[in-house]
């Protein structure tokens, strides 16, 4: 290291703790981290494997992978907790059971929910990186297959295909001692399995991939097709038919609003009445007009009074369409954000019906006795998160299977297992999976860096009470246990991060 | 390291109140040689413009094996406007144009440049951030400029145009004529960023932690000594000095000596 020109002081590296003299470029360095070196280090340090060590279990080999961190799916949450461990400087070895990356997203493959015509119910502000902002000549509601490519951006960008394992999917992962944790994976179509372990394991395989199929007296005698909205991909299969949309959330409303337009009959089936927010009200896309007013921290009661007044003035009265009225205030379920749905309605193209009672050979019969005789079916009815190669007690799961997990993130009985996306926000999920792998990732530094610090921090996510992060009592279902206000949960884990911040 | 204000992850002005969009003036010089080395993007102060780098920076540094970019904020050079530009849009534009690029970026911003740098550095992990003859803001920058350009200085305190002399932009070795032209090209920043100059929030701390170099010159008569070493210690350094040279650096006389500096600061984090 040299002065340059014309730069004062002496010539003489300085090195970590040196005191800082004027004019070295040694100076201007990151003291405590050596900042470039660590920068080196980070791009090629794991990849020397010389320094891990196989160890025998049951006659089986064990790959130690030393202080690298597991994670588990490559989609959108999967991707930031790579880029933000390794931000964090650790070596990071990513699973994922497709060939690339983008998990939902990626809509070629049998799990993703999307269909040709899916797009963002958040805008761009709400739904980005908070780190890595969509392209600002992108719409405000962008279409999957951009936001596939935003993900595909962001991966190349950060250089974060290089540490995935493509066509690798997880069979179990085991706690072992020491906190540490043995993963056993196989080739996606099948093969030898093979196990690594260790330091930490961060779940990231989504909830929306698991149908979640209703059952029906009389279905089994069912003539007609039945589909979860899953397998429903574009308008062609509907074209021609007569097509019953079963469930009222956001992808119900989707669903039906296509078939509006290309089948050759739509009925609607919902079980309760729903608010309906507008895509975009005053000229701006609603979910930011929304977050204005949320900003003013006004009482929930107040804001609940201003959104449904935007509503009745802007959406108006819903039963005048033959929908049934809301049974519940505004914010207490997840929002439904659909412009067309109610013009369709409107226009005849979608008929408002009650829940189903039963199936027949040829029909439906309906709660209010009415009978009718779709040919097609698309139960809309939404998923189940699924943990299959974690055993129940590792996520302290309840009878019902919910895991009780600190902020739906740390598992309180195990400090370096955590989870994230695993949230329902009324927002884009990306900020929170940020925002929850930053936390994950400044977690794991604080236990290696500050061991009296952690425990202390660790003690309270061990006594924290299970919470919900909603502003109004949520609708109970099996999907809204993890639904959240993005306003509340995102204030709850700045006082985390805050907590974890001079972990370095 | 503590640059800067906590973490704010509770965003709602951003989200409620994006920033409009606009249509920006990008220059590029491809990098010579084989090895893939971060891109760099320069990122001009207020009144001027990508011009600035393009003169000399941007290919002598491209010429040393980095793929070098610049840009002109919103309402400079040839880059749109939108309504009444804040600090928050330039660091926009900022943001978006380092995420548009296909690797993970180093900043490089100059004078007011650096604040908008120090500011996008908080909403972008980049690779590194070098600022150069920073002006940070406050009261003390308007009393600096006030004490060597009262006139030009004052209507910039009612909201008016500040007009920079040449003597404060660069070093007695510069040719006045070249001085004269490059002065004749400043631009103006919109009232409500100069404002927001004096009054502001600062920048919150760098996100991803990215080592910042920090660079100036004794004799700015922009950027006090003072000045200087106050953002140096900020983000844990102290300053690399070039005597001799005025603010402008990258147009001034010697302006290869302050480049090659940082091209060799980044070439050492590759190694």
């Amino acid at each position: 290291m040299s002065t340059h020109g014309t730069a004062q002081g002496p010539a003489d590296p300085t090195g970590p703790g040196a005191e800082p003299t004027p004019g070295t470029l040694g100076a201007a360095w990151n003291e405590d981290s050596g900042s470039w070196a660590t920068l080196a280090w980070r791009s090629t340090e794991w990849t020397g494997s010389s320094s891990y060590t196989t160890v025998w279990q049951d006659d089986k080999p064990v790959y130690d992978r030393g202080e690298t961190v597991c994670v588990i799916g490559a989609g959108a949450s999967g991707l930031t907790a790579v880029k933000n461990l390794r931000e964090q400087g650790f070596a990071v070895d990513c699973f994922e059971r497709e060939t690339n990356i983008g998990g939902a997203w990626n809509w070629r493959h049998s799990r993703s929910p999307m269909s040709a015509s899916t797009h963002l119910i958040s805008s761009k502000p709400m739904t980005q990186f908070p780190d890595f902002p969509m392209p600002d000549d992108w719409p405000d509601y962008p279409s999957h297959s951009q936001v596939n490519e935003y993900l595909g951006r962001y991966a190349d960008h950060f250089g974060l295909r290089e540490h995935i394992w493509f066509g690798t999917e997880v069979v179990t992962v085991d706690p072992v001692e020491g906190d540490r944790w043995d993963v056993t994976t196989r080739p996606s179509g099948g093969g030898v399995e093979r196990i690594a372990r260790y330091a930490a394991v961060v779940v990231a395989n989504g909830h929306n991939w698991s149908p979640k199929l209703p059952s029906y007296e009389g279905m089994d005698d069912f003539r007609g097709a039945m589909v979860h909205a899953s397998s429903y991909k574009d308008p062609a299969m509907l074209r021609g038919r007569k097509v019953l949309v079963v469930g009222g959330g956001n992808t119900g409303c989707d669903v039906a609003v296509e078939a509006a337009q290309h089948a050759a009959k739509c009925w609607h089936s919902v079980r309760r009445g729903y608010w309906y927010a507008p895509k975009f009200v005053f000229g701006r896309p609603a979910d930011q007009v929304n977050d204005g007013v949320a900003g003013l921290r006004l009482p929930l009661r107040v804001r609940q009074w201003m959104f449904a007044t935007t509503l009745r003035l802007t959406v108006g009265d819903l039963t005048r369409y033959g929908l049934p009225k809301p049974d519940h205030r505004v914010y207490e379920t997840h929002p439904i954000v659909n412009s067309q749905l109610i013009y369709y309605i409107g226009h005849g193209g979608v008929q408002p019906v009650p829940d189903v009672a039963r199936f027949d050979a040829t029909g439906v019969e309906l709660a209010g006795g009415e009978r009718i005789e779709p040919d097609l079916v698309i139960f809309a009815t939404g998923y189940l998160p699924r943990f299959e190669f974690l055993g129940g007690d590792v996520l302290d799961a309840d009878q019902e299977g919910r895991p009780r997990l600190h902020l739906h993130t740390f598992a309180r009985r195990f400090p370096t297992l955590a989870v994230v996306g695993m949230v329902q926000p009324d927002s884009g999920i990306f900020p929170i999976s940020h925002w929850q792998s930053v936390a994950v990732a400044r977690w794991l530094r604080l236990r290696e860096a500050d061991p009296n610090r952690a425990a202390t921090f660790w003690r309270g996510v061990a006594a924290a009470p299970d919470r919900r992060w909603t502003p109004a009592k949520v609708k109970t279902s099996t999907r809204h246990w993890f639904e959240i206000s993005h306003t509340l949960y995102l204030r709850a884990l700045e006082s985390v991060l805050g907590e974890l911040e001079s972990a370095r | 390291m503590s640059a800067g204000l906590p973490l704010k992850i509770m965003r709602s002005r951003e989200w409620a109140r994006p920033v409009p969009p606009v249509r920006r003036e990008v220059l590029s010089a491809r990098a010579s040689g084989e090895e893939e080395r971060p891109p760099v993007l320069f990122v001009p102060g207020l009144g001027h413009a990508a011009w600035a780098f393009e003169e000399h920076w941007l290919e002598h540094a491209a010429q040393r094996g980095f793929p070098t970019y610049t840009m002109s904020l919103r309402d400079h050079g040839n880059s749109g406007s939108a309504g009444k530009a804040s600090l928050r849009a330039y660091t926009h534009d900022v943001v978006q144009v380092a995420a548009g690029l296909p690797r993970q970026a180093v900043l490089v911003g100059h004078g007011t440049g650096a604040l908008v740098v120090a500011h996008a550095l908080a909403r972008y992990p980049a690779r590194a951030g070098v600022l150069l003859c920073p002006v940070f803001g406050g009261w003390r920058t308007l009393g600096t400029a006030l004490l060597r350009n009262p006139f030009g200085t004052l209507p910039g305190a009612f909201g008016g145009r500040v007009r920079v002399r040449r003597g404060q932009l660069f070093g007695p070795n510069l040719h006045a004529s070249a001085a004269r032209v490059y002065v004749g090209r400043l631009g103006r920043a919109s009232t409500r960023a100069q404002w927001q100059l004096l009054f502001g929030r600062g920048p919150e701390a760098p996100v991803g932690d990215p080592p910042v170099l920090v660079a100036g010159t004794p004799d700015d008569k922009i950027v006090s000594r003072a000045a200087l070493g106050r953002v140096a210690t900020r983000y844990g350094g102290a300053p690399l000095l070039f005597p001799g040279m005025g603010h402008d650096m990258m147009l001034d006389a010697g302006w290869a000596e302050p480049i090659d500096a940082i091209v060799d600061w980044l070439s050492k984090a590759e190694h």
